[in-house]
């Protein structure tokens, strides 16, 4: 395992590197440390942001500084091995895959060589690690799409594509949070509000958090679609199961 | 207890010090481009540092007082007048009923802030009232100020008795050419030396490609050892990107929150202030200093601004 490097990005944050590539290793690493510095609760420091391979660590210099940070790090990181890291979560998100909602299903599973079927199923199959967030509230970066299921993205992108929508793009996939324009091959859609700026929880899933899809019908779409409407629908979350693909 | 948008300009918007504690969740910080003109105003206004102003860029806003209030206008000279008499820059102005705030060309910088006494009536989206208009929340209902808006004003103040002591001496001197600091990182490392040197030694000039999110610079390509990508990592406000064609880019209150080119430095807080007033055609060069030093300059910056809010309270 490669030796922590401490970044600067500047004076009121700085970034722990742990690697030099993307891995499930590094992941948990970088896990295992968030948790360790929230419970080091060091005075100064603001805002944690997890991403691939480094943790960026936002702080007042006022509190403390640069050389002080770094002391405290180095001691939070020196213990890293000692935590016991509790099991991940997994999200379960709900999907209703093909039709109106997954408009390029058929195209997915052509290109694959499968049947729109052999597509839900693979695509259900794995539990995704959720690297980091990004781009927009709530967009997940997932690892561990099936290799069969790797389609190019659109030639020409879509104008606006509906927040929830479920797709594929070379070797990712993930969910829209927002409506936004993009080029992914849309497979299905989520009635779930991945964002929503005025809940307590703005943002469901977090970065070290996996997401697993299961297959829903128009029915059950329908019935979630009108409690995120309402009172709001809580998504299914329990431990991953050690050994877990 | 409102004003009225009459014009709203070419961008302006409301913004406080940003949303904080969300990057992890993707969502951008906003707020304030140059947080220090902003902190001013609001001193001047009997307001804390934080809270929330208007943002104006380049073409300012008309904006028609409904109630007697308390404003400052800080930050770039965009020619501001209240009902044709020029407004005096960094000090607290009793405005009436009935009259409008004007702007005119802009003569020095990019953005103004107007800050209100008591603070504008805007409610709070995930801990702030900044205008996040790539994901349309915060601010004025997610979006820049149209013709016709009405903005409310929570505890509008018709006057101070020490109104006079509430000015300083405007410190934002232009200047043709502009030293940023910055702290060289996170990946100055990924630049050859004669890179690192190039981005140090030369003059880099703002393109007509600079907004809330970033300030293109064109100048010396910065040499690169192997490419400008890298797995995407977090982006500090202020920090410089060198994609592939070695051109910088400083990243502004808008950026995204992570990102997959190489920074090569981050400009220090303490120049924000510079950086907010940049526009097309502005010279910049750009200094090492130690993040000690960097610290430094930002504790004088805030100690100061500590000083001044004990100093208006009279």
């Amino acid at each position: 395992m490669e030796q922590p490097r401490f970044l600067l990005t500047g004076d009121t944050s700085l970034s722990v590197e742990f690697g030099s590539e993307i891995s499930e290793a590094i992941n948990r690493r970088i896990r295992a440390f968030g948790l360790a510095l929230e419970a080091a609760a060091i005075p100064g420091v603001t805002e944690l942001v997890p991403t691939y391979r480094s943790m960026m660590i936002h702080y007042n210099p006022e509190v403390i500084g640069y050389a002080a940070l770094t002391a405290r790090l180095t001691a939070v990181l020196g213990g890293l091995d000692q935590i016991a890291l509790p099991p991940s979560q997994v999200l379960e998100i709900p999907v209703l895959y093909g039709g109106e909602a997954g408009p390029d299903l058929a195209f997915v599973a052509e290109h694959a060589g499968l049947t729109p079927e052999e597509v839900i199923a693979r695509h259900t199959k794995p539990e995704y690690l959720i690297y980091m967030l990004g781009f927009t509230p709530g967009f997940t970066y997932l690892g561990g799409l099936d290799e069969r299921l790797n389609t190019p993205r659109l030639a020409q992108p879509r104008v606006s594509i509906p927040a929830g929508s479920v797709g594929i793009a070379g070797s990712q996939t993930g969910v829209y949070p927002i409506a936004s324009p993009g080029g992914w091959q849309l497979i299905g859609r989520t009635p779930v509000r991945m964002y929503d700026p005025h809940r307590a929880v703005p943002i469901l899933p977090k970065a070290g958090q996996y997401i697993h899809f299961y297959p829903i019908d128009q029915a059950e779409y329908d019935r979630i679609a009108a409690l995120e409407a309402g009172e709001g629908y809580t998504c299914r979350c329990h431990a991953r199961e050690e050994g877990a693909q | 207890m409102s004003i009225t948008v009459l014009n709203p300009g070419l961008l302006t918007t409301v913004q406080d010090l940003g949303r904080m504690g969300y990057q992890q969740f993707g969502v951008s910080v906003s707020g304030v481009m140059d947080p220090r003109a902003a902190a001013i105003g609001n001193i001047l206004v009997g307001n804390p540092q934080g809270e929330a102003v208007l943002e104006c860029t380049l073409m300012g806003p008309q904006l028609k007082f409904e109630t007697d209030e308390v404003i400052a206008v800080t930050g770039g000279d965009l020619s501001p007048t209240l009902d044709g008499q020029p407004v005096p820059a960094y000090a607290a102005l009793a405005v009436k009923a009935g009259q409008t705030l004007r702007f005119g060309a802009p003569k020095a910088g990019c953005r103004a802030y107007i800050a209100f006494a008591g603070g504008l009536d805007i409610p709070l989206v995930m801990g702030s009232r900044s205008t996040y208009m790539k994901a349309a929340i915060g601010g004025f209902e997610g979006r820049k100020l149209q013709k016709g808006d009405v903005l409310g004003l929570r505890a509008p103040v018709a006057g101070y008795a020490n109104l006079h002591q509430r000015a300083i001496a405007p410190e934002f001197v232009p200047r043709p050419v502009y030293t940023l600091r910055v702290v060289l990182g996170p990946q100055d490392d990924a630049f050859t030396p004669e890179g690192v040197a190039t981005f140090l030694g030369s003059e880099y000039t703002v393109t007509n490609e600079f907004d809330r999110m970033g300030c293109r610079m064109d100048g010396p390509a910065i040499q690169h050892k192997n490419g400008g990508d890298i797995i995407s990592d977090g982006i500090a406000f202020g920090a410089i990107q060198v994609p592939g064609s070695g051109k910088p880019i400083l990243m502004g209150a808008d950026r995204q929150t992570t990102g997959g080119y190489t920074k090569i430095a981050t400009v220090i807080s303490a120049d924000f202030r510079l950086l907010a007033q940049l526009k097309a055609g502005d010279k910049v060069r750009f200094e090492a200093v130690s993040v000690q030093a960097a610290q430094q300059a930002l504790h004088f910056q805030r100690g100061a601004l500590a000083l001044l809010a004990d100093v208006v309270k009279g």
